[in-house]
């Protein structure tokens, strides 16, 4: 008989059976009524209504009995509170029982039964089992902390549980050591500044003394504990790389990744001139190979991984192409991901080996698959200049092929070439127009339409070639409408005389007959442009392009730096960064590449002095809000393998446009033919009356110019002008720009809301991330009427400081979440730290100087503040509008000091001391803090306040 | 990151908190949550990546839902879900989701559905030992057995007539010594230590016969049976072979280090004690080649086939269980060839002709060749038949890898002892 049986059921009811049977006297037919319960459990049908009945199944001797009543509990305590409590007295005096099995069984299924009746009880027996003879039931214990912590951690804090866990460290038993380990690790995410893994040199000579000895899943603990420590120097980095490399042999594929991990990290801080250096390296490649032989599952994830390795150190693997060369029954996401190294790896060495590989594999039967390869051997032609040559050779025979999504990728490719090798293999041209009436894909069409307006001059019948897309104009995709816009513009530039008509033709298709905005604005911009200022329009227009870049889909170095220190993980398999995943701390504790020993990059002591403070920001955020902005669009597929194609281009001519001197356009002769060219005389007479008489366009045009965002407030403390925050492209049309105000004590978030997009927008609101201060909204996001498109709306946000807190790097960085009707979106942003300074930040001066004297030397910071022109009396007045209050001044031969205080919303106090010369522009500004991290900060307060 | 219900959450240290067990079919039979139930609804994302894959084997293994990750294995016909909802290592979960599929196979002879349903309660009590809320905690097939007595025939009928169970009583005495993978007090009347060394050899050879890649995987299968506590070293005749090893836990990893011997205490029964892997830089010994000509006609709807197959480097031995299989193109309808030995069939369903030669006989080689009818009016296929060959070599380790002694200490008793070697193809391939 098999346990199959127990899936049978009568008529009679099976609940209505079951339940007699629990209740039987015969301990056998018990049993054999608990087994079936589970049985149903397993496949997911409800038998919660068994649950007295099964509970009081639970005091027996017999310990297959006991387990799978214990089985049943787990699952169906939550949801019956009530009954759960009938269990609690076996429960405790299971954790007494002789046997340890039985002891350890109760303290974990406890554990597990997340009711807070239950959870009270738990804790004597939990404090015993904690200090248990038996390291089984010190494991299991160990185990139940965290458990319990996630439950109730304040009743964990209270009960002195922490403690007791931290001493399991330096247990006898490796098993219990890392378990304990485990359990510490968990429960300090969810409380990032507790000083729980207090990892110093003598904790992690017990771990790595644990690491020998402990099971395979242990050993994963200890290995990302490790990873997270920062050694001293390099000595002490080598040291643990000497001991973690051992690991690198261990048959379990998650063990080796782990201490690739730590391995990756700390080598970072040794010299590269050490021969250790050397040696690690060399050590590192045979495991990564290796872990390709295993399961494919494992192979997709170490592929993951082991693509930002090679983005990070090329040189480990450098030798080991063809360990990723693709084998037929590869699954299709092994054979992507191996496709994308061996592109990462080619060089001029291998790229006979590489490219032969190629024409291989863009003849096999799976057609995404067929599309990457051919992309790939594009990549190379522009990765490996030497290789140019053969690759295009090897796409015009692929063209010859004549399949029709082969043609297509290669079609794509080959502009790319272009745009890299200017004026060298234009003499495909003729054999990409051979193919022209095959191509059926958007981003096909628009290459091919780009290199016919590119290379127009020397195609004798671009203008027929072009023509011929026109007549499916409105069919085609914006991708395709906006080159083909561009395309016919270069042509007429290039050949006047024989394309008046195709021009006026598709610019009244763009602008009249286009619910497009992005196409309208084109399409006036280029009109405009043509009608006033031909020669300028050919400088725009046709203006040399810059030369698309190597690798252009190389993770961003500080995304790549992030990656490597989670190794392993989720975020290494997505390669978005950690944040993205985890609510909550791991997420916003951005790891960092330790420094190297010895060299000049360290990352201590930002030359702060030279830092604006306005400037930091621009550059980071864009480019994370990107990041942060594509998380709802994850998928598998990998990074777009080519090229800013045509796009990115046309952008910055928008851009380029916009700088070419039209202001005066946009002031003036809206309304009137005269203005016209020449050639585009006979413009239809609705365009110009549209543009005169609707606003809205107006509008849409008057924003592309409004790049500077809004006018900064000048009421109470200084407040910088909005920035761009959001762009519109990223966030599905909406664009915000803001910036922060304090006023009279209340902080508020000052945003300009856009739609750029053509639907209108509702729904809006707004969530900060956990942050440094606390800040969180303290109403909603009051936009009452709906967004239409092209409209701003300005709204003031008031923000309170009791919100969640976590430290954020840098200090004064926010993450913020919109939402509106069609989607969410993020960026990040930073505030001045002046928001925080509050009004009653007047220190007494005797406490100042006590204060002074007490926060130690080590916490002083130093900083200049040049080309002030102000003396000491209206530098102190208009610090104090800010917040910054002058407690003190003293004048030492012709030097004026002032004596300062500010207090934060969090009760921090800063002192500083400000050296004013008569005669000389540039302060000198002292800085002490109990917490010295806000001093860079404070300092560029000072700054932003005494040069606005 | 802001809280808009996109986000997972951090609040928890489940590893793993649920997991599914799908057939081929898309039925979920079994389920098992360590914290509180997830709806199976779960499913439904990867139900939509199975569909999207077409082949099973094509599923990706991580998948992404509103609130959860959804890591999957395939083995032997079944979809082992599992959900995730905290950033955990995937491999972590991978290499978990394989021992569960190793312990089914080691408790129940295999691993199918049939059988997982026909022991659904000590499936049930092996995944709640191997997983305590999320952390792995017995793994080890020794210790398990334990805990939890695998299912004999016989034991059955004992247990219903006494009653007695099938869980075992006592803390097992390996679970925590330094040596977690012996139990203690093993005792045999022979004593023997038996050990395989297998390696397959992985390559790709391209239509002239160059070999385009070629490595060895290797590794040495254990059955040790000896008593009480012995403590053995293997060593090799030419340990240089062996740059990239990876061993079973007992080994000592200081003294291969030092002295390139394997000096380990073994778990009593099968396990693996080492694998290698012998790199594509290395010459690799490739023991037979493949003279092919599959072609076919613009016009007719029809083609060729002539396959050929020889001994190349042998190393003397012969070459057994010899099997070539190609997947043709879809277009292909059927085939009429002639084999001048062996058997050979032609799946017109899955495309697949495989043709079974057995022992290659280096004074005659073996020759298949005919005609390939093709789909009346469809296009001259594009793509290129792959071959794969499969093959056998007893006696012999291809990268000349050979065992020099096995010495005992720690006990009294003279062990017997043997070494076997074999050499089989992994993935090999042969380009067209």
């Amino acid at each position: 008989m098999t346990d199959s049986k127990y899936f049978t059921t009568t008529k009679k009811g099976e609940i209505f059976e079951l339940k007699a049977e629990l209740n039987s006297d015969k301990k056998e037919k018990k049993k054999e009524a608990v087994k079936k319960v589970i049985a149903s459990m397993t496949v997911g049908k409800d038998v919660s209504a068994l649950f007295p009945d099964v509970v009081n199944c639970m005091q027996t001797d017999n310990l297959e009995l006991k387990k799978l009543v214990y089985l049943y509990l787990m699952n169906y305590a939550k949801s019956q509170p009530d009954m759960a409590i009938m269990a609690v007295n076996t429960f405790v005096k299971d954790c007494e029982d002789l046997n340890p099995l039985i002891r350890a069984l109760a303290v974990r299924t406890m554990g597990c039964i997340r009711v807070d009746k239950i959870t009270e009880y738990l804790c004597e027996p939990l404090r015993k089992c904690l200090k248990d003879e038996d390291p089984y039931v010190r494991k299991t214990a160990a185990v139940c902390v965290a458990k319990l912590h996630d439950i109730n951690a304040q009743l964990v804090e209270d009960q002195g549980f922490l403690d007791t866990l931290k001493d399991l460290i330096s247990d006898s038993n490796p098993m219990v050591v890392a378990n304990a380990v485990a359990a510490l690790s968990e429960i300090a995410e969810s409380h990032p500044n507790s000083n729980l893994l207090d990892l110093n040199p003598q904790t992690i000579n017990k771990l790595l003394t644990a690491l020998n000895e402990c099971t395979e899943w242990g050993q994963i603990f200890i290995l990302d504990c490790l990873a997270s420590y920062l050694p001293r120097d390099d000595r002490e980095s080598q040291s643990i790389c000497e001991r973690v490399t051992p690991r690198l042999s261990h048959a379990n594929s998650a063990v080796v990744l782990s201490a690739v991990k730590v391995l990756m990290k700390f080598m970072e801080m040794l010299p590269k001139d050490l021969d250790y250096y050397g040696t690690l390296l060399k050590k590192l490649a045979p495991p990564l190979v290796t872990l390709l032989s295993a399961e494919p599952e494992l192979q997709y994830v170490a592929l993951r991984n082991i693509n930002l390795i090679v983005q990070k150190r090329p040189e480990i693997l450098k030798h080991e192409m063809k360990v990723f060369f693709v084998k037929y029954n590869d699954p299709i996401y092994v054979k992507l991901e191996k496709l994308d190294i061996m592109i990462r790896l080619a060089s001029q060495a291998n790229i006979a080996q590489v490219l032969a590989e190629l024409k291989e594999y863009a003849t096999e039967v799976d057609v995404d698959f067929v599309r990457k390869a051919v992309r790939a051997i594009g990549r190379c032609a522009i990765k490996v200049e030497q290789s140019a040559e053969r690759c295009v050779s090897t796409l015009l025979d692929l063209i010859q092929t004549k399949v029709n999504y082969v043609v297509q990728e290669a079609i794509v490719v080959i502009k790319d070439i272009f745009r890299k090798y200017p004026n060298k293999y234009e003499s495909v041209i003729a054999t990409l127009c051979e193919n022209l009436d095959s191509l059926d894909e958007p981003e096909a069409r628009a290459a091919m339409i780009w290199i016919v307006g590119e290379y127009a001059e020397r195609i004798d019948n671009a203008d027929e070639l072009l023509e011929s897309f026109l007549e499916g104009f409105h069919d085609e995709s914006t991708q395709v409408q906006l080159q083909l816009l561009t395309a016919i513009v270069k042509l007429f530039l290039k050949k006047p005389t024989e394309t008046q008509e195709l021009v006026q033709q598709v610019l009244s298709l763009a602008t009249q007959d286009s619910d497009n905005p992005d196409l309208r604005d084109r399409g006036y911009i280029y009109w405009r442009l043509l009608s006033t200022d031909p020669v300028a329009a050919k400088e725009v227009v046709l203006a040399e392009k810059p030369l698309i870049s190597e690798e252009t889909d190389l993770i961003e170095p500080t995304l790549l730096e992030e990656l490597i220190c989670h190794i392993g993980t989720l975020a290494s398999v997505y390669h978005k960064p950690p944040s993205a995943f985890v609510e909550g701390s791991r997420g916003v504790q951005h790891k960092r590449l330790p420094p190297r020993a010895g060299s000049g990059e360290s990352t201590e002591s930002p030359d702060v002095g030279q830092s604006g403070p306005s400037e930091a920001p621009p550059a980071v955020i864009p480019s994370q809000g990107d990041l942060l902005g594509d998380l709802l669009n994850l998928d598998l597929a990998p990074p777009t393998a080519t090229v800013p194609s045509v796009q990115p281009s046309m952008q910055m001519g928008a851009m380029d446009l916009l700088g070419g001197g039209l202001d005066s356009l946009l002031g003036g002769d809206i309304g009137g033919s005269p203005s016209m060219g020449a050639g585009l005389g006979a413009a239809p007479a609705a365009m110009p009356a549209s543009l005169g008489g609707a606003p809205a366009v107006g509008g849409g045009l008057g924003d592309l110019f409004d790049l500077g965002g809004g006018v900064g407030m000048p009421t109470g403390s200084y407040v910088a002008p909005k920035t761009v925050w959001l762009l519109a492209m990223k966030a599905k049309g909406l664009e915000i720009s803001g910036t922060f105000a304090r006023r009279g004590g209340i902080i508020q978030m000052d945003l300009s809301l856009t739609n750029k997009a053509m639907s209108v927008m509702t729904d809006f609101a707004i969530q900060f991330n956990r942050n440094s201060f606390g800040l969180a909204p303290a109403g909603p996001l009051q936009v009452l009427t709906p967004l239409s498109p092209n409209q701003t709306i300005d709204v003031s946000l008031p923000l309170s400081t009791s919100g969640p807190v976590m430290k954020m790097e840098p200090l004064n960085n926010l993450q913020v979440a919109v939402k509106n009707n069609i989607d969410v979106f993020y960026f990040s942003c930073q505030y001045p730290l002046s928001l925080l300074f509050v009004e009653d930040g007047k220190m007494d001066r005797q406490v100042f100087l006590a204060t002074w004297k007490d926060i130690p030397n080590d916490n002083e910071a130093q900083f200049q503040i040049k080309d002030i022109h102000l003396n000491s009396d209206v530098a102190s007045n208009k610090l104090q509008g800010s917040n910054i209050f002058t407690i003190a001044k003293r004048t030492v031969e012709g030097q004026d000091m002032l004596y300062q205080s500010v207090k934060l919303t969090n009760g921090i106090w800063v002192l500083a001391e400000m050296r004013i010369q008569t005669g000389n522009p540039n302060y000198t500004l002292s800085i002490k803090c109990r917490a010295p991290e806000v001093c860079p900060f404070v300092y560029q307060c000072y700054e932003l306040v005494l040069k606005n | 990151m802001p809280v808009l219900d996109i986000t997972l959450k951090d609040n928890a240290l489940i590893m793993i908190h649920s997991l599914f067990l799908i057939n081929n079919a898309g039925d979920l039979f079994l389920e098992k949550h360590w914290k509180s139930v997830i709806s199976r609804s779960v499913c439904d994302y990867f139900f939509e990546a199975r569909e999207k894959a077409v082949e099973p084997d094509n599923v990706p293994p991580v998948i992404r839902t509103p609130h959860h990750y959804l890591i999957n294995i395939y083995r032997e016909k079944i979809f082992f879900v599992s959900v995730i909802q905290t950033e955990v290592p995937p491999l972590f979960v991978i290499e978990f989701l394989h021992r569960v599929a190793e312990t089914f196979q080691d408790y129940f002879g295999e691993c199918s559905e049939s059988t997982i349903k026909d022991n659904v309660v000590i499936v049930y009590e092996l995944l709640e030992e191997m997983l305590d809320n999320g952390f792995p905690l017995a793994t080890e097939s020794n210790i398990l057995k334990e805990l939890i007595r695998p299912p004999t025939i016989l034991r059955s009928m004992v247990n219903t007539i006494t009653g007695s169970s099938n869980v075992g009583e006592t803390l097992p005495t390996g679970q925590l010594s330094t040596i977690p993978w012996r139990r203690a007090g093993v005792k045999y009347t022979n004593n023997e230590a038996y050990f395989d060394v297998v390696e397959e050899i992985d390559a790709i050879l391209d239509k002239s016969g160059t070999t385009v890649f070629a490595e060895i995987q290797g590794v040495i299968d254990a059955c040790v049976k000896l008593s009480g506590m012995p403590d053995l070293t293997l060593s090799f005749m030419n340990p240089r072979l062996l740059d990239d090893v990876s061993f079973h836990p007992c080994v000592r990893y200081k003294r291969w280090e030092s002295e390139r011997v394997i000096s380990f205490v073994p778990p009593d029964g099968n396990f693996q004690l080492m694998s290698y892997h012998i790199s594509a830089q290395n010459l690799v010994a490739i023991p037979v080649y493949v003279k092919q000509n599959i072609s076919f006609f613009e016009t007719g709807s029809s083609g060729r086939l002539d396959i050929t197959v020889g001994p190349k480097q042998t190393m003397g031995k012969t070459v057994e269980g010899l099997v070539v299989t190609v997947h043709m193109p879809k277009v292909v309808l059927s085939a009429n060839l002639n084999a001048t030995q062996g058997t050979y069939n032609y799946d017109p369903v899955t495309k697949i002709l495989v043709w079974d030669i057995g022992k290659l006989n280096p004074q005659k080689l073996p020759n298949l060749k005919g005609s390939l009818s093709l789909q009346s009016g469809a296009p001259k296929p594009e793509e290129n038949p792959s071959l794969n060959i499969d093959l056998k070599i007893q006696q012999l380790a291809i990268s000349g890898l050979k065992v020099n002694r096995l010495d005992m200490y720690g006990e009294k008793y003279k062990p017997f002892k043997g070494v076997k070697y074999v050499t089989k193809a992994g993935k090999f391939q042969v380009r067209t």
